[in-house]
Parts: C-alpha cells; sequence; structure tokens
C-alpha cells in the first residue's frame, strides 16, 4: 500500500488544481474566522463545550443508560452494537424486518466508517445517499475527502461529466443550478419511494431521549417525513447530558464548520410518527478502547465540524484522499492508527504533519490534536515500527547529539563533505531535501568555532 | 530605555545554526551584550533533542536533554534565536525527572524577541533597517510559546516581534495574504512528505514575493532555511534574515 506522502505527492502533480483545493478550503476558514470573531465569548464558549465533552466522558455509562430510559419511554427502540460488523446487521434485520429495498440516507460518517453502503448493497438492499455531496462520491464509488464537504476534492466540470454519465444531463455542462436540479429531480423519486430512513446523529440529549441532526440541504428531514421507518445512528461519545447544553455545540459548530451562524436545519427526532417506527443504534466500535486510553481519549470529543482540515495546511494540499482514512485531516490522524482494538493501523499517518498547531486552535472543543500527533509518532518508535535506516540514524542522533565532543567532529564532518562531495551525489534521490530545495551554503566556520576565537569580548 | 536587569545567560545556539548559520549565533551574542547582558556561550552544548523527539524517539533524547540541562542549569536565563527550540525545552523537557535543575532551565528559557520584550523589557532598539521586510510567524514561537495571537484564536491582536520591528527606522512591514501560515519545514517533516513540505514553502515564499518584500525574516532559521532552499533552486529575488540579524543592525 502506499504512503500518505505517495498519494500526496500523487495529489500534487496537479499544481492547479492544489491552488483551487487550497484556496477553496482556504476561504471555508477565513469565512469560519469571520463567523467566530462575531461571537466575543467564542473562546469562552469553546472553554465551555470542552468541560461539557469532559464530563461527558467521565460519565458516559450513566449518560447512556439515561438516554436510553427516555428515547425508550418516547417509543423509540434502541439497538448496541459492540462494533462495524454488529452495526451493520442491525441495520439490515431492522430493513429486513420491514421488507424493505429502498433506503434513503443523510448525514452520517459513522455508517461511513462501519462500510454500511457496500454491506448493504451485497444483501440486494438500495442505499441511496441524498446529501449531493455524499450522492456524487458514492456515484463514483469514492470515499469523502472531507467529512463536511464530501466531494470538495471535484470541480463543477467534473460532476457535471458525472451527471451526464449517470442521470443523462447535457454532455459538457457546469453550471451548477442546472446540475443541481438534476440531482434534485433524481432524489426527489428516492425520497417518494423510500421504505427506510437513516440519519447520522450529531447529538443525542440524555434527559429527554431526543437525537438532533444538524443538516443544510434538508434531506434528513425529508428522508423522515417520507419513509415510514427512521433509524438514527450514534457513536457512543454523541450523547450530552441535558437539552440547555445543546446551544452551547450549535453555536459553536455550523460556524466552525462553515462560517454560518447556523445550519439551515437542525431537526430533533423524538418520537415515532403515527403508525411508524424510530429506532435509534448506539455503536461503540473502537470507542471504549479509546475511552480507557489517557494520551488519546481526548478525540472523543470531536463534533465533526471539520474546521481542522479547513486550517490544515497540509490537508488543503495533499487532498482528503491522501489520508486513505475515511476520516481525513488531523482528526482523522489521531483516530485512525487506534481505529480497530488491538491493531496500529494508518503508520504512515502521524507523519503527514507539520506540527503547526493551527488545528488545536481551531478545535471547537479544545482537543489537542498536534499533542496526540506527537504522542503517536512516539509510540510508534517505541513499538518499533519505522523502517531499520530511520530507527539507526535516529539511535545514532541520539548517540552523537549527547555526546558534545562528537557532535562538534561530526558538525565538522557533514560541513567538509558538503564542500568536497561533488553535487550530483549530494543531490542524489534519497536526499529528499534536495528533491524541490537548495542545501543552505556552508559557512567556513561553525558558530562554536568563531566564539572559541571571537567569544570572550 | 534602558533594559530591566543585568542577568546570567547562557547563550543556546541551536545546532543547525551553530554548523550552517554562524552568523545568526553572532547577531545574537552582539545584541544580548548591547543591551548590557552578562553572556556565556557554554561550550558543551549541542541540540535540544527536537530533531528526535519530532520523528517518535523522544527516549533516544533524552540523554540530549540532560546535556542541555548540564550546560544551562547555572543561568539565570537560557536565551535562544529559536521560538521553536525554546518551545520544546519548556513542553517536551516534562518526560525527565523533574529535578530543580531541570525545572529552573525549563522555566528559564527564552526565545530572543520574548526575552528582550518580557525580560529586559526593552520596546526599542533604535534599529536602522530601510527595506521592505515580510515577517514569517514560525508556529512554534507563534502558537507554542504565544509570541502574538494567532490568527484561529478570537483574541486581541498582538505580537512582540513585529513591536520589536515596527519601531526601527525606515522599515516596511509587509501585509501578507496569510499572515501565520505554516512554511511546511516541520522539522523531519520536510524529509518524510517532501513534495507536501516543498509546496507549502513555495507557496510562503510567493506570499511574500505578491506583497513586495524584500526580505522573509523569522524568529526561526529553520523556517528560513527551508525557504531560502526554495527561493535559490527557483531562483527568485528575496532574501531570508533572521531576526536577530535585524535587531543587532541597530545604534544602541
Amino acid at each position: 500500500m502506499t504512503s500518505h506522502s505517495e498519494r500526496a505527492a500523487a495529489f500534487l502533480k496537479d499544481p492547479d488544481r492544489v491552488s483551487w483545493h487550497d484556496e477553496t478550503l482556504w476561504i471555508v476558514r477565513k469565512k469560519r474566522d469571520r463567523a467566530a470573531a462575531s461571537v466575543k465569548e467564542w473562546e469562552n464558549l469553546r472553554e465551555k463545550a470542552s468541560k461539557l465533552k469532559e464530563y461527558v466522558l467521565s460519565d458516559l455509562a450513566g449518560l447512556l443508560t439515561e438516554f436510553e430510559r427516555n428515547a425508550t419511554l418516547n417509543g423509540a427502540v434502541v439497538h448496541w452494537a459492540a462494533d462495524a460488523d454488529e452495526f451493520n446487521r442491525v441495520v439490515l434485520e431492522i430493513i429486513k424486518s420491514k421488507n424493505a429495498r429502498n433506503i434513503v440516507k443523510s448525514k452520517s460518517m459513522l455508517t461511513e466508517e462501519c462500510g454500511l453502503n457496500h454491506f448493504l448493497q451485497d444483501h440486494g438492499v438500495d442505499i441511496v445517499d441524498t446529501d449531493l455531496g455524499e450522492r456524487i462520491i458514492q456515484f463514483r464509488n469514492e470515499p469523502p475527502s472531507h467529512i463536511v464537504l464530501p466531494a470538495i476534492h471535484l470541480k463543477k466540470e467534473d460532476i457535471g461529466e458525472l451527471f451526464h454519465l449517470k442521470l443523462g444531463t447535457d454532455r459538457g455542462a457546469t453550471d451548477p443550478q442546472y446540475l443541481t436540479r438534476a440531482a434534485r429531480v433524481h432524489l426527489r423519486e428516492k425520497f417518494l419511494n423510500a421504505h427506510v430512513a437513516l440519519t447520522g446523529v450529531n447529538f443525542a440529549i440524555a434527559e429527554n431521549g431526543t437525537v438532533v441532526v444538524c443538516t443544510n440541504e434538508g434531506n434528513a428531514d425529508m428522508g423522515v417525513h417520507s419513509a415510514p421507518v427512521q433509524i438514527h445512528c450514534m457513536g457512543i461519545e454523541k450523547i450530552i447530558p441535558k437539552m440547555e447544553h445543546l446551544a452551547v455545540f450549535t453555536r459553536l459548530l455550523a460556524r466552525n464548520a462553515t462560517g454560518q451562524p447556523v445550519t439551515t436545519y437542525t431537526s430533533h427526532y423524538r418520537t415515532p410518527k403515527e403508525n411508524g417506527e424510530l429506532h435509534i443504534i448506539i455503536v461503540d466500535n473502537g470507542r471504549t478502547e479509546r475511552l480507557a486510553s489517557i494520551d488519546y481519549r481526548d478525540a472523543l470529543k470531536c463534533i465533526r465540524c471539520g474546521a481542522c482540515m479547513n486550517t490544515c495546511p497540509v490537508y488543503r494540499r495533499s487532498g482528503g484522499h491522501s489520508y486513505g482514512f475515511t476520516i481525513p485531516g488531523p482528526i482523522g490522524t489521531i483516530l485512525a492508527p487506534h481505529s480497530v482494538p488491538g491493531k496500529i493501523l494508518y503508520k504512515d499517518l502521524p507523519a503527514a504533519s507539520s506540527l503547526c498547531m493551527s488545528c488545536s486552535n481551531v478545535c471547537p472543543v479544545k482537543i489537542g490534536i498536534h499533542e496526540q500527533i506527537y504522542k503517536l509518532r512516539q509510540e510508534l518508535i517505541r513499538k518499533g515500527y519505522g523502517s531499520f535506516v530511520k530507527r539507526a540514524i535516529l539511535k545514532i542522533s541520539g548517540f552523537v547529539f549527547a555526546k558534545p565532543v562528537l557532535y562538534d567532529i561530526s558538525g565538522k564532518m557533514v560541513r567538509i563533505a558538503l564542500k568536497i562531495v561533488p553535487r550530483f551525489l549530494i543531490y542524489s534521490r534519497v536526499n529528499t531535501w534536495g528533491l524541490e530545495r537548495e542545501l543552505p551554503a556552508v559557512p567556513t566556520q561553525s558558530f562554536k568555532e568563531w566564539y572559541r576565537q571571537n567569544g570572550s569580548n | 530605555m534602558k533594559p530591566a536587569g543585568k542577568f546570567k545567560i547562557g547563550l543556546f545556539i541551536p545546532c543547525y545554526i551553530d554548523q550552517f548559520y554562524p552568523q545568526v549565533g553572532i547577531a545574537t551574542l552582539e545584541l544580548l551584550r548591547k543591551l548590557d547582558q552578562d553572556v556565556h556561550y557554554p561550550l558543551k552544548q549541542t541540540c535540544c533533542g527536537q530533531p528526535l523527539a519530532n520523528s517518535g524517539a523522544e527516549d533516544d533524547a533524552k540523554e540530549v536533554y540532560k546535556n542541555f540541562v548540564r550546560n544551562f542549569s547555572e543561568f539565570d536565563y537560557v536565551v535562544t534565536p529559536s521560538g521553536s527550540c525554546a518551545y520544546h525545552v519548556k513542553e517536551h523537557y516534562d518526560i525527565l525527572e523533574q529535578s530543580e535543575d531541570v525545572v529552573k532551565v525549563r522555566r528559564c528559557t527564552y526565545e530572543l524577541c520574548e526575552f528582550i520584550a518580557d525580560v529586559l523589557k526593552v520596546d526599542d532598539l533604535k534599529i536602522n533597517y530601510p527595506h521592505r521586510v515580510g515577517v514569517h510567524q514560525s508556529c512554534h514561537g507563534l502558537r507554542g510559546l504565544k509570541l502574538g495571537n494567532p490568527s484561529e484564536l478570537i483574541s486581541a491582536s498582538y505580537s512582540k516581534v513585529i513591536s520589536l520591528l515596527e519601531k526601527a527606522d525606515g522599515i516596511e512591514l509587509i501585509k501578507l495574504d496569510r499572515e501565520d501560515e505554516c512554511c511546511g519545514f516541520g522539522g523531519t517533516f520536510s524529509i518524510f512528505e517532501p513534495a507536501v513540505s516543498a509546496r507549502m514553502g513555495r507557496d510562503r515564499v510567493d506570499d511574500h514575493l505578491r506583497n513586495n518584500a524584500e526580505v522573509i525574516t523569522a524568529t526561526d532559521m529553520s523556517c528560513l532555511m527551508h525557504m531560502e532552499g526554495i527561493i535559490k533552486r527557483n531562483n527568485k529575488n528575496i532574501k531570508v534574515v533572521h531576526i536577530a540579524e535585524i535587531l543587532n543592525s541597530n545604534s544602541l
């Protein structure tokens, strides 16, 4: 399998597309800055959200059982799933029990995480992503490249071509309004024939058993209102204690995600429709293991706003697919390596960060993202991952840097070597620094050599 | 304005400055002496250990950390022309046993501008620098040491670095399109992710060029080394100058 740096290099081969990708996401970041600055207590709000999430993680079991009790009293059916496999089977059982075939879905990264679409398709169920970006990547049989803007890697020309093939729009059409309308007509038919509507959950309120879904296109509502059966899927960390806490998060979420004051729709689902069914599936899938890890548990505070991606100078230039994990960018980098209990995966991702710390500063729940990336790097080396060469270089450097005389001699040798070795040898392919950069010019003396001669006065 | 005191200072010159940019070390030393400080350069210093730790080998860096502490525990302050190294000592020496010496060194290590602004409390260095200058706000200084307010945080605007520069005679500080985006150096990130790193560097240099800077300055020579490498490879007409060299071009 290729590494992040190789996939990033491939994405970077088209510099104009990279400029466009970078600039588009930078505009979102600027909109976020303006929206955040319009709330004068913004930083206090982040602090409050962070503290609330810490409280939630400290009493997850209590809050989840309170939620289950209240949701059940409201008439919902609450299911629990330990992992992706169980989650997919629970969804399939509900679908089968209703003899349903047509499923419409909106706003769920969890179903991406669990691979639900492919699972259901393998069992003969037609599941349609109804949000525009998600539908586009579903047509392309691709994972999302961003958690809020899943098709951000594509330009309108790409969409025009895709819709011409899939929806029969005019060849070469790129007008966003025309293309959106075609998608709307296509999706309207899917809604009207839906047997089951499936959504993700942004927040689940323990005190009253409500689930809250934040959307812009309104497809969660459209699906829930047209299909007799509704299923809401949530990770165990989506719980918040009380209704009064919701506004802390909704004030942060859309502003931080896209720069909007609030999402167009903030839908509260509490009781089943008349003659309908409301199912809530609560999924663990590795979250409990993370909860038990002091170093990495804070990642469970994430409310999936995507702001860390928009601000990340690496993500904007390497593209979401370079991460190879369902959730890309800085938050994906800290979620991926421990996404499957008992394993360490995606070992290339912790190196895919310049540790500029911007991600931690935009995070609405103050996850120390850069600190976790740093810790993951330590863990990987400690557990013996990384190439033999890399580990040997680190060991030798540690030895040299700890011995002043050795350091002085090595430094001098490097400087002499850089002067006398021919350029083609210095700028060989293994010197990745030199692929697109010059090395610094070599001075006649190091500072230390100068100081010994001239430093005393 | 007189410095707030005369201190016994241990000068820490980061390894890559020692080896490749001695003029930055000399400027730092001269500047601190002009500011009437008792400056010493312990000869057994090597490196703060960050290159190892950032690659995941902090266990191998421990002996390097200990060497740093041995060299610098006797001083009132440790001053260094690098925000990144200062940040590393303060933030990541937490894995050492927190002896009196370790605690003192972590507390008393300062990046140069921060030391001048916060300890010496000198705000006008009587600099004459008639150039158009773009300030690259190195991430570890900006976000780690809080030398300024990063653009992501909704807080009052300040910069300890720009405050020192803007009083210079003749200087024109240019405004960048992106005031504090990372240059893509990132230590060993520049080696492990060369394509993204170089692209980030080109974008950063282009921002300065677009806004007519003659000089890019920063608190960290590492960012400047990376951008200099890009400037030279692409034959761009712009120079990098460490902030210590600008602050030392004075008539105190």
